[in-house]
């Protein structure tokens, strides 16, 4: 588990080193992410390898991590208080639009692999 | 009282407890959508705070060491994509499509709902990035004339949105491909809705989570122009 963890650390520094050091628009994590990704690739580690049962833990609890800052509700009530339906509402159709345009847009090209008998193994 | 509520240890275990009490209670409740754990340990949270008169900066002593950890955990959607990876790589210009097409939608429906509404631009570059990572959301709106806080805010709910109503109304429309709902979910709701499509299927998760790093990125590079356009 720590060593896993080490190697997930170490995949943000890089990534954020690569992000600030090349002015990429992506913020750190991700650029260690699609960093760790090309190592797997190449490397192909087996599912009991470190990193594979670090990362797979910590990916179990996801969502406490995001607690925190759902939290932070507290410290915008006001302009929540003000501006409750231009929020609400973009919230709500701009997350439909999102949804909605991403199937519409995977219509076409996913859904002729959908048929294909020796997807998904 | 304050001298303990100002540890670490306040914030973290009040996190980890609510956490999993919301999450029995989303078992026993026979995994209903309303009661999706994010959102009921939000609500248990603040709850304890308000009740206990503690303050957001105080509890951000032991918060801020759980949030830290999102940036090893966006690095681990690494895990689920390389599991995957033989199932997306034949697919990655219709996934490259579907991503673009979807970030934009969400951005562009959301400024001009906001102005339809009588919003002022401020809380355009506000909300514009809420389907984006929480991190990029935050950076995104800060960038653009928009209040952190509330972005932060606003793009965990969006995430919780999609854990909630994401799988039903994917349903409504009649998508069962596990690879198109995890490719929406993680579009529209980012890592919460990545996690909701991990729970559901692996390969759902992987598509999710390739959906959100694919999404942010997009985002970041699209919302200038997003804005600029319809400024």
């Amino acid at each position: 588990m720590i060593e896993g963890l080490f190697q997930l650390l170490m995949c943000q520094l890089v990534g954020t080193l690569l992000s600030q050091a090349l002015h990429l628009p992506i913020p750190g994590p991700v650029a260690g992410m699609l960093f760790l990704l090309a190592i797997l690739t190449v490397r192909r580690p087996g599912v009991e390898a470190p990193v594979m049962r670090a990362g797979g833990r910590i990916l179990q609890d996801l969502p406490l991590l995001f607690i925190p800052a759902g939290v932070g509700l507290v410290t915008c009530l006001g302009l929540l208080r003000h501006q409750w339906l231009p929020i609400g509402a973009a919230m709500l159709l701009g997350w439909a639009a999102g949804l909605l345009g991403t199937v519409f847009a995977s219509r076409g090209g996913l859904a002729r692999n959908a048929s294909d008998p020796d997807e998904g193994q | 009282m304050h001298q303990f509520t100002t540890t670490p240890l306040f914030g973290v275990t009040l996190t980890i407890g609510a956490y999993g009490v919301a999450h029995r209670l989303w078992l026993r409740g026979g995994r209903h959508p309303l009661l999706t754990p994010v959102l009921v340990a939000i609500a248990l949270v603040v709850a304890v705070l308000h009740v206990a008169g503690v303050g957001y900066a105080d509890y951000l002593t032991g918060g801020d060491l759980l949030s830290f950890l999102l940036g090893p955990a966006t690095v681990a959607l690494a895990v689920p994509l390389h599991r995957a990876g033989p199932s997306i790589g034949r697919m990655l210009r219709p996934v490259l499509m579907a991503v673009l097409v979807g970030s934009t939608a969400a951005m562009a429906t959301t400024v001009v709902v906001v102005r339809l509404c009588g919003g002022t631009p401020q809380l355009e570059a506000t909300l514009a990035p809420k389907s984006a990572t929480t991190p990029i959301a935050i950076v995104l709106a800060s960038s653009t004339g928009g209040v952190a806080a509330l972005a932060a805010v606003v793009t965990v709910l969006t995430g919780v949105l999609g854990a909630v109503a994401g799988p039903g109304l994917l349903r409504a429309v009649g998508i069962h491909d596990p690879r198109v709902r995890g490719l929406a979910l993680g579009v529209a709701s980012h890592g919460i809705g990545t996690s909701r499509a991990l729970e559901e299927d692996p390969l759902a998760g992987a598509f999710a989570a390739l959906a959100m790093a694919l999404s942010g990125i997009s985002t970041s590079l699209l919302m200038p122009g997003v804005l600029a356009l319809l400024g």
